[in-house]
């Protein structure tokens, strides 16, 4: 559903320029979930915002659904890392999660009832009335979630989303991640720089270089299932794949002999 | 409460500064520090104050001020909020006026009122093109410095969904910055009422808080209630700010409440 060809991306001109992207091939199925692993500062969050069409690519092909990213496309979400500043402090809970359904023009009948529902499923169907500043960090980003899923995007674009909540939040929201793409025929593309968590989640990963980044990995995560958190983790292929995503993250020859 | 704990209530402690204040004054004047006509008693200024709080045409008075202070201050904040969101979201528009507004906002209110009185042989007329003058700058001013700090994840969140520049203007800059253009309400609020009484007082006039002190210097008792209607002056004013405030603090709990937060 998603095609990305060659996809490159300069900031600036001239002296200062700096090339973030340089060359991005990358075809996503439908209903799969992609993690995207990377060191820090390669241009994952470049990547991100070419596809939701926040950032105009200075080279480069994407397509959804067969049909060039030119402006921002209709059915995708983004679930952002900064969870206090992408909320709506004004708003209520239930309002945060419905105001986007405004552009699908339901009624505001519609619009409550499918954010009751969206916050059913992240586990929290009596905060609606709440502040979001009234919600713990973990609370907020599940509401974040229930945010783009009351939406039904084909596309969920995640960007670093669990990387400011504690060990067992995460662990948590990373559960409530594998439990709500079974909902909707969903695609999901999730960027972070844990490798752990992106072999935990993840259907496939794929692994950036450094700046200008480039694809040097793409692993399949073939785990049995259902994944949970302390077996999976325990799992023989799980701690090879691991291996294998950290060494490529990382710049070691992939060809190096595995210790296993 | 115990005496300790009521001194450490702020209303308590500032009543009792102002009681002390008044109570000295009194004393003063009693022992003929100086003389009455210098500074009536403040018994006899408090009597006054009371007695205008009944007295018809004073409060006529009073209504003109208000009248006017209320109308300058909802044009301007008609005008200028969306002229600031304009200024704010436009950069380039707003490097081309800034040179404009920075010679035209120092310039001290009070000293046009004697171009304005030429322009506007109207008195509401004069005193709502003054007030409007003076009070734009606070509101124009946080509008656009409101404007500008808004959180860009959060125009980017909307802008996610699918929402144009100007859904993001109206769900995402606005309530943000609604709280900075509010303060500056407030502070017009003081500022228009100083521009309605300077207006009255040296547009002359027949109606306005002003007006009757003009009236009131030519009497021979004229002083205590050239006193007392300032006195109510200054209560307009306090009332009106802590209106404002309270009508913040209700309005924009969030912001409060998350700055608390991350302090
Ligand atoms: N608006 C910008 N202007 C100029 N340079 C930028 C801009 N945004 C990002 N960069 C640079 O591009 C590079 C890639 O940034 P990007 O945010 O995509 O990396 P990232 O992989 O998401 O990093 P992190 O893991 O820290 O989130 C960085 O070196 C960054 O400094
Ligand atoms: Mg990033």
């Amino acid at each position: 559903m998603l095609e990305i060809s060659n996809l490159t991306h300069t900031y600036g001109s001239g002296p200062s320029a700096h090339t973030a992207l340089g060359g991005i091939d990358l075809r996503v199925a439908e209903g799969e979930l992609v993690c995207i692993v990377g060191p820090s500062g390669s241009g994952k969050s470049t990547l991100l915002r070419s596809i939701a069409g926040l950032l105009r690519p200075t080279g480069g092909r994407i397509t959804l659904d067969g049909t060039p990213v030119a402006q921002i496309p209709d059915d995708l979400a983004v679930v952002f890392q900064d969870y206090s500043r992408s909320l709506f402090p004004w708003m209520s809970v239930a309002d945060n999660v419905s105001l986007p359904l405004r552009r699908k023009g339901q009624s505001r009948k519609q619009r409550t009832r499918s954010a009751a529902e969206a916050l059913e499923q992240v586990g929290l169907a009596s905060a609606g009335s709440k502040y979001p500043w009234e919600l713990s960090g973990g609370m907020q980003q599940r509401v974040s979630i229930a945010r783009a899923l009351a939406y039904r995007p084909s596309l969920l674009l995640m960007d670093e989303p669990f990387g400011s909540v504690d060990a067992q939040t995460r662990e948590d929201l990373e559960d409530l991640t594998l439990l709500v793409r079974g909902l909707h025929n969903m695609t999901i593309l999730l960027i972070t720089h844990d490798i752990d968590e992106s072999v935990y989640v993840g259907d496939r990963v794929v692994v950036l270089s450094k700046a200008p980044a480039r694809v040097v990995g793409d692993l399949r995560v073939d785990l049995p299932g259902p994944r949970d958190q302390i077996n999976t983790r325990e799992h023989s292929d799980f701690v090879r794949l691991r291996g294998e995503v950290g060494r490529l993250v990382r710049g070691v020859r992939p060809s190096q002999p595995s210790a296993l | 409460m115990s005496g300790r704990a009521l001194l450490r209530n702020r209303v308590v402690c500032g009543a009792l500064g102002v009681a002390t204040l008044l109570l000295l004054a009194e004393a003063a004047g009693r022992a003929g520090l100086f003389g009455q006509d210098t500074l009536p008693l403040t018994s006899t200024i408090v009597a006054r104050t009371v007695e205008l709080a009944g007295d018809e045409e004073f409060l006529t008075d009073v209504a003109a001020t208000m009248t006017a202070w209320s109308l300058g201050l909802l044009l301007t904040v008609a005008v200028t909020v969306p002229l600031g969101l304009l200024l704010g979201s436009l950069p380039k528009v707003e490097a081309t006026v800034r040179p404009l507004i920075e010679f035209l906002r120092p310039i001290p209110s009070v000293a046009l009122i004697p171009l304005a009185i030429l322009l506007f042989p109207d008195r509401l007329d004069l005193k709502i093109a003054v007030i409007f003058y003076a009070s734009c700058w606070p509101i124009l001013i946080n509008t656009m410095y409101g404007l500008r700090d808004v959180d860009p994840v959060a125009k980017e969140t909307l802008r996610s969904f699918g929402f144009g520049p100007l859904a993001v203007l109206w769900r995402v800059s606005l309530p943000s910055t609604a709280p900075f253009i509010a303060t500056g309400v407030r502070l017009a609020g003081g500022i228009a009422l100083i521009l309605a009484v300077s207006a009255e007082l040296l547009a002359g006039g027949s109606d306005g808080i002003g007006a009757y002190v003009i009236e009131a210097s030519s009497s021979p008792d004229g002083l205590e209630f050239i006193i007392a209607a300032t006195v109510w002056a200054g209560i307009l004013g306090v009332v009106t700010n802590s209106l404002f405030i309270g009508a913040e603090r209700r309005l924009f709990r969030w912001h409060t409440a998350r700055a608390g937060v991350a302090a």
